[in-house]
């Protein structure tokens, strides 16, 4: 008897797909639904963010840095921000930076709530989405109130932050705050520990720690692997030295360590953590003023310098070069999720069709960030 | 509803030499037409929208609630915006295949309506082999699915087609051995015998009658949902691994086509479940009119599919999507042996006890009772203990 001739079959999952999270396109070799490979294809969200930065100015740079990742556009703010001062030697009021943190961690709640949403949905969960969709919204409308605008904020200048807290404000996101504790846990019991969604997740797309290094995995991806890098912590900017924090990191509870359940399970605590740094900079937030005095035609003198922020999908790098004119000379912006995308290719062969998805959703890719 | 048509011949309604064949025909005609076009279509619609509202109070939003009262019409306008829609067939498509598919999986999901027990009269035709026509013709929906997904020359909507294959051919073996349970207590095929078999009353229904009864009762409900293509068992239209699975390139009312079939086939997974195993439409004999008895029964069996309907909605918001390995491996490794063990459990029970064993439907019943309350109570203890000291030290 003959054996039956097959053939692999080459899949173009994207740029137009409903769980690629943006334009993004995998070019997928399958045997069948078991994967050969995924070979990860970026670049479809090129906008040139860098350049522009040449062209337009520290000032105005700021609103641009919204782009670069817009599902937590306080971290590029401020690591714009930071880079900027960093190189006109400029220091922040404390209540300034204090604004900074609180704007930054209730960003990273709503950028943790769609991740964590999305990945149940992509599972094939659809109500956690929306739960989780609708503690963003209550985010979104105090952020709003805070700077008017829901999501690309350009909250942040250089020096400190555009605007005070209203009056009021620290109340109302006190109370969401008690609002949202135990909807964390809600959240685990609709969907963390079902079954399915841990035989989904556990044990697949597995990262070692030694891989997770070699491949520059940054973030909760990296912390799942086991690793305890966070870079409030480890080098420590803004006011966290002041901050009470915990860093989560994977445990491989579920499965192997650092499997997308591990991945799935940090940014679940992290949200945790966050509410808990939130609770204090509420309280500990000084009086003063927000804004340092920054020249308007701000030259900052000629060198280089490279912030480090630990934003919603890791430690975003900025590096900016100025040459003593209005315009910085290179910027450059090193993002986690284009890290990320690097190891898909390696990830992926062996598993089936359906955990691509998996792990496109547990990796938490932005595709503007990947592309910038 | 022979008797029916018989006695309107007698009445001479159709005068003295009518002949009897054709107004047979003519009769089968209307009839099909009332339940296909005033029953099976219209609930299909009816789900659609239930099923958006239903999920809209789950996910804690509103669903739709504009067209006409709680937006109760939305099927309707949904229906006519699809009809308005460009129908849309690819270039390298098998146009011929491709037109047929959503039509044999309509057929699959009316075809079955014929042998539907609404009460011990209003059933279309009481065929002696009515519970094996009933999986048979649903089983051709993998035909339409398959063609589908073969016709539209794409990719994912292959994937998804071959899926849908797999998934329904092998969901149909714990299916149908979980039926022999039954058949084994009544010997008989016919969905009025099997009804007529058991009693209103819950511990005289099948699902109680013996403890391997119960398990084939939970196993034809989840294998029905497989082959009914609905979450945790969705893979073959997953949309966020196939775009849209086998219906990725259609458009228009052929989508739609696909669509209604699901809603509808929703229906027959709780009909197939209250006739076998929920006691289909038997109630209480509480009065001599037939007319009486038979608006109960309907009611009756209405309800209980429509629960059945409500619980498989509650299902598709909660759980997430299986993957295809781990579809199959719960079909082959544990679905299908437990099904034959299941029907020997039975068979052996009935040689003990032929009658049955009315202790055991009163212990099976009152056990379903405290799994009940016990549910209730784990609810109840999850919410209370949904407290924040439980997060702030689960790290390592």
């Amino acid at each position: 008897m003959s054996t039956l001739r097959t053939e692999e079959m080459t899949l173009n999952m994207g740029p137009q797909h409903p769980s690629t999270h943006g334009v993004l396109r995998f070019i997928v070799r399958a045997d069948g639904e078991v994967m050969r490979e995924a070979i990860p294809d970026v670049g479809y969200l090129h906008r040139s963010i860098e350049k522009i930065a040449e062209k337009v100015g520290y000032h105005g740079f700021m609103p641009y840095t919204d782009r670069v990742d817009y599902v937590c556009a306080m971290f590029t703010n401020q690591g714009w921000g930071m880079a900027s001062e960093k190189l006109g030697h400029i220091e922040v009021p404390k209540r300034g930076e204090y604004c900074r943190v609180i704007a930054a961690e209730f960003n990273r709640l709503a950028s943790h709530l769609l991740s964590v949403g999305t990945m149940a949905m992509d599972i094939g969960a659809m109500t956690p989405f929306t739960h989780a969709i609708r503690e963003r919204e209550m985010i979104n409308d105090l952020i709003e109130e805070l700077c008017g605008a829901r999501l690309t904020f350009n909250y942040m200048r250089i020096g400190g932050v555009a605007f005070d807290l209203p009056p009021g404000w620290r109340e109302k996101a006190l109370a969401y705050l008690d609002h949202l504790e135990p909807i964390l846990s809600e959240y685990d019991m609709l969907i963390s520990f079902n079954k399915i969604y841990v035989e989904r997740l556990a044990n697949v797309g597995i990262i070692t720690a030694e891989e997770a290094i070699d491949y520059n995995l940054v973030g909760p991806n990296l912390r799942a692997c086991g690793i305890k890098w966070d870079i409030r912590k480890d080098i420590p900017y803004s006011v966290y030295p002041e901050l009470e924090f915990d860093v989560p990191i994977g445990n491989g509870q579920w499965g192997k360590l650092g499997d997308s359940m591990d991945r799935y399970m940090v940014r679940i605590h992290e949200m945790v953590q966050s509410v808990r740094i939130l609770r204090q900079a509420l309280k500990q937030i000084p009086a003063g003023p927000v804004l340092a005095k920054v020249p308007r035609n701000f030259k900052p003198p000629a060198g280089e310098c490279q912030v480090r922020v630990e934003s919603a999908r890791g430690d975003m790098g900025w590096y900016a070069v100025s040459d003593g004119t209005g315009y910085p000379w290179r910027v450059h912006v090193r993002t986690g999720s284009f890290a990320a995308m690097g190891i898909v290719q390696k990830m992926s062969r062996g598993l089936m069709i359906a955990d691509l998805v998996t792990i496109i959703a547990s990796l938490d890719v932005i595709a503007p960030e990947i592309d910038r | 509803m022979q008797q029916l048509v018989d006695s309107i011949i007698a009445g001479g309604a159709f005068g003295k030499n009518a002949p009897v064949d054709l107004i047979y025909v003519l009769f089968i005609f209307i009839f099909s037409a009332v339940v296909f076009l005033g029953v099976a279509f219209p609930f299909a619609g009816i789900v659609s929208w239930a099923e958006r509202r239903v999920w809209g109070r789950i996910q804690s939003r509103i669903g739709p609630n504009r067209v006409g009262p709680q937006g109760f019409v939305q099927w309707l306008a949904d229906g006519v915006k699809n009809c308005c829609k460009e129908d849309i067939i690819p270039t390298d498509a098998d146009a011929p295949l491709f037109k047929m598919a959503p039509y044999l999986v309509m057929l699959a999901f009316v075809v079955p309506w014929a042998v539907m027990p609404f009460s011990q009269d209003l059933i279309l035709a009481d065929l002696n082999v009515g519970i094996l026509y009933f999986t048979s013709v649903t089983a051709l929906t993998v035909v339409g699915v398959l063609m589908a997904g073969w016709a539209s020359n794409d990719k994912w909507s292959l994937i998804g087609g071959i899926r849908s294959a797999a998934q329904i051919v092998s969901y149909e073996i714990p299916a149908g051995l979980s039926i022999f349970p039954v058949i084994l207590i009544t010997g008989t095929l016919s969905m009025q015998g099997i009804i007529k078999a058991q009693g209103w009353s819950p511990n005289n229904w099948f699902m109680f009658s013996n403890p391997f009864c119960f398990i084939a009762a939970n196993i034809l409900f989840i294998s029905a949902l497989a082959e009914g293509n609905r979450t945790p068992f969705d893979l073959p239209e997953a949309e966020s691994e196939l775009v849209a699975g086998f219906a990725t390139e259609y458009s228009g009312m052929r989508y739609l086509f696909f669509f209604m079939a699901e809603w509808g086939n929703l229906f027959l997974i709780g009909a197939l479940i209250t006739t076998l195993f929920l006691g289909g439409w038997q109630f209480p004999h509480v009065s001599q009119n037939p007319i009486v008895m038979n608006v109960l029964q309907l009611i009756t069996f209405n309800a209980k599919v429509l629960f059945i309907v409500f619980f498989s909605m509650w299902i598709r918001a909660t759980l997430p999507r299986v993957r295809i390995d781990q579809l199959m491996s719960l079909c082959w490794k544990y679905f299908v042996p437990i099904s034959f063990v299941d029907m020997i459990g039975t068979a052996i029970w009935v040689a003990i006890w032929p009658e049955g064993n009315p202790v055991a439907g009163y212990i099976l019943f009152a056990l379903g009772v405290v799994g009940l309350v016990l549910f209730t109570r784990r609810v109840i203890y999850y919410f209370q203990k949904s407290k924040m000291e439980l997060y702030y030290s689960p790290i390592i």
